[in-house]
């Protein structure tokens, strides 16, 4: 079998299981909360349009969106809760994705429920009160059988909604199928991309077809084809659970972003954590904004982080210090304001730079960011979904006076190659990403040091602060690491070595070697 | 002149006006003895259907007071007051998702009788309104013919065993065979049953053949009421004259038409 559909499906089970418990989850939650709210508002017209306007509202927020906004929500909920009863919940994976999808899923079923209420011809209705039904009696009897098609169609609606907006919930720390998805963007890995997706689309198609199964059960009155529904379903949440179950509880808990070198550095911090007899797990692709606050709440142990980052999204800071410096005015704010211990940085830099075709550059005589003010009118510029947001584009632009053309926003993958091709003439890349190599790009020098240091930092949650096993592990990284070792294993991460698959653990494996042998 | 009980059903002085301030009944009174077949007849619009809701209370009176078997119905809870009361309506009125032994058992379910009670009771009604038991119990109502539906419907109305029975426009929609062969059986149930009828109809040859009294109501008002007899010959107001005219007419009609293709 080919490698990496391999490891696909040595992650089916937890993936999957993730994906299930917080899909059903989410579906059952909405369904408890919409289906009652639409027989309140059945006969309360200003209830009813209070209601649909609200889950119009939610639907037009982006799903991913919607999911992000709950993590600070109920950080703070769970800040206060521990503030007033002495315990706090995880604000992290599960919950928020639970909450938000079960949003997500009201529309349809409170939209479809009041339409197939109101559709039930009003001579029946009239009938029904005329044999001496009460209003009640009324709904249950008659009105809730006749438009039980439409209800159905709206729960079906909302299955299918939650199911794939679901893969949006790793972001934001919950496994779930969008893991493939997210991971296989990041690492090139067209495998696992897709297979996330066919998984979702065959989960999803499952419990439609259930979920009709009953429907058609019900209508006809057919007990057998009602049981059959309700236990595929039953079956598909207990296979959620077995994995749950069987699943060894790991003692700390190693944090990624979205981004290769992320993937390869959790890899090896899990393996050094192993090494030392720790039992570690990973979540990945958690977003950047969540992260930090993640670390600090106790959900996620240890990551690796980037100073500039730190510096100015934690810190608020715009002037420039040497690398060290910043380092150390980090640890000492960190400590002091949040109780995070930063144990060092790794000895590399991932920083922001300016990047294009050598060719290109040298047609054009572009050496340094300096020499890009005069052609910038007639260039384009791509960079990753923060980058035009970031201090540090404003400082540049600034310092060096750029105006470009166009400004596009890229994901980070597709970045390299459409500069390579001509597709745009400038991007953002990152320092010590292996792709730089890979398709012959020039690095634009920054003669005026706009741009802060990105040192990769060791970060420990405050819980954490003072375990020492833990340190002692992890040591052995701290300044271990140059900068053409990062881009190395990046490389192989995505390309391969021509020996092993192409994968971020291999890469690690090989990052591990390359340490050793330096030393 | 027939044999006069006690009233079953009373209107006293009673008026009713939807939104608009359109006056739907307009201090109408009227007394159904026991017993007795009441047709009502008058124009769409004319307030019939108003009249028969007031009586289970499926509307309420703006004045003047509705009594049933004595009781002044706002004194009675309207769902108990309907469940015992037959109301066969307009139109199909059947629930669409239930069977026809499910439709006809509905009243007798809703007054908690027992399962073996209640499906003896619906054999009984499937032989009385004459449908068969094997080839219609356990159909939907979309599997029925018109006429075999209303049959329902009135087994539905009486299935409870009540005494009073409220139509409005049952046969309305029925092909004129179908229509005949339904309204005679009723007729003949009505009398063996006891049961005392209130039928609104806008066919005054139905009334006449049907009833034994007929009131007539024109724009919310009570403009006549008495015997077929005592319609067709007194001295009575023009519309009213026109209107229990109409059979004679026709009938005269079809005899002229006989004639002349007797004589051709």
């Amino acid at each position: 079998m080919h490698p990496q559909i391999a490891d696909a499906l040595a992650r089916l089970p937890d993936y999957l299981g993730g994906h299930i418990a917080v899909s059903l989850t989410a579906l059952a939650l909405g369904l408890a909360v919409s289906l009652p709210l639409a027989l309140l508002s059945v006969h309360r017209p200003r209830l009813r349009g209070t209601l649909l306007g609200f889950a119009s509202v939610v639907q037009t927020i982006p799903g991913l969106a919607l999911l992000a906004l709950f993590y600070p929500l109920l950080l703070g909920i769970a800040a206060l809760t521990e503030r007033a009863f002495g315990t706090g919940f995880s604000a992290l994976g599960f919950l928020p994705s639970v909450l938000a999808l079960a949003l997500y899923s009201m529309l349809p079923v409170l939209r479809n429920t009041i339409t197939g209420l109101d559709g039930v011809d009003p001579d029946v209705r009239q009938a029904a009160l005329g044999v001496g039904m009460t209003p009640r009696q009324s709904l249950f009897m008659v009105e809730l059988p006749l438009a039980l098609p439409v209800i159905m169609a709206g729960i079906r609606t909302a299955a299918v909604w939650v199911i794939g907006t679901a893969t949006l919930s790793t972001p934001i720390g919950q496994t779930s199928l969008g893991n493939y998805i997210f991971t296989g963007l990041q690492t090139q890995n067209w495998v696992f991309v897709l297979f996330g997706c066919a998984a979702a689309a065959v989960l999803a198609l499952a419990v439609d077809q259930l979920l009709s199964l009953m429907e058609s059960g019900l209508g006809a009155r057919n007990a057998r084809r009602v049981t059959a529904g309700t236990l595929g379903l039953v079956l598909i949440a207990a296979a959620a659970l077995a994995p749950g179950l069987s699943k060894a509880s790991a003692t700390y808990v190693i944090g990624t972003k979205t981004f290769t070198e992320q993937y390869i550095l959790a890899s090896l911090i899990e393996a050094r954590l192993r090494d030392s007899g720790l039992t570690a797990r990973r979540r990945e692709g958690l977003g950047s904004s969540v992260i930090f606050d993640a670390l600090r709440a106790g959900e996620i142990d240890v990551y690796v982080d980037y100073s500039g980052t730190i510096w100015a999204n934690q810190l608020g800071r715009t002037d420039i210090m040497p690398r060290a410096d910043i380092i150390a005015e980090i640890a000492k704010t960190l400590r002091a304001r949040d109780g995070i211990v930063v144990l060092g940085g790794l000895g590399f830099e991932n920083a922001y730079a300016l990047a294009m075709a050598a060719r290109r550059a040298q047609t054009l005589g572009i050496r340094s960011i300096a020499d890009l003010g005069k052609h910038a009118p007639q260039l384009s510029i791509a960079g990753d979904y923060e980058f035009f947001a970031r201090p540090e584009w404003d400082a540049i632009r600034k310092a060096y006076g750029l105006n470009f053309r166009e400004q596009r926003q890229m994901q980070p993958e597709f970045m390299y190659g459409a500069v390579a091709s001509g597709q745009v003439d400038v991007i953002s890349a990152y320092t010590s990403d292996g792709r730089i190599a890979l398709h012959n790009l020039t690095v634009l020098d920054d003669p005026r040091r706009v741009i802060p240091p990105y040192d990769a930092i060791l970060l420990i949650s405050p819980k954490r602060a003072n375990d020492a096993a833990l340190i002692a592990a992890l040591r052995p990284l701290i300044d271990a690491i140059d900068v053409d070792m990062m881009r190395q294993a990046s490389a192989r991460a995505v390309m391969g070595d021509g020996n092993s698959s192409a994968s971020p653990d291999q890469a690690a494996i090989w990052l591990w070697g390359e340490i050793q042998k330096k030393r | 002149m027939s044999e006069r009980h006690p009233a079953a059903i009373s209107f006293q002085d009673v008026s009713k006006s939807y939104g608009g301030g359109r006056k739907a009944l307009d201090r109408v009174s009227l007394d159904v003895a026991e017993r007795e077949f009441l047709a009502v007849v008058g124009p769409s619009g004319s307030g019939k259907t108003t009249l028969l809701r007031l009586i289970n209370r499926l509307a309420e009176a703006d004045s003047g007071a509705v009594r049933v078997e004595g009781e002044d119905v706002r004194a009675a809870d309207p769902v108990v007051l309907r469940r015992r009361i037959g109301y066969v309506f307009q139109g199909i009125g059947l629930f669409p998702h239930m069977t026809v032994a499910q439709n006809i058992a509905i009243t007798p379910k809703l007054l908690g009788w027992g399962e073996t009670r209640i499906a003896a009771r619906v054999d009984e009604l499937i032989e009385l309104v004459r449908l068969e038991r094997a080839a219609h119990r356990d159909r939907l109502p979309a599997q029925l013919s018109g006429g075999e539906r209303q049959r329902v419907g009135v087994a539905r109305a009486i299935a409870a065993g009540p005494k009073i029975v409220l139509m409005d426009e049952p046969f309305g929609a029925l092909d004129p065979l179908t229509r005949d062969a339904l309204s005679e059986d009723y007729r003949r149930l009505h009398d063996k049953l006891g049961l005392t009828t209130v039928m609104i109809t806008h066919d005054t040859l139905e009334a006449v053949l049907l009833a034994d009294r007929i009131a007539v109501i024109r724009e919310g008002r009570m403009i006549a009421q008495g015997t077929p007899r005592q319609m067709l010959s007194a001295e009575q107001d023009e519309y009213v004259r026109k209107l229990m005219a109409t059979p004679q007419r026709q009938a005269g009609r079809l005899q002229a038409l006989l004639d002349e293709r007797g004589g051709a």
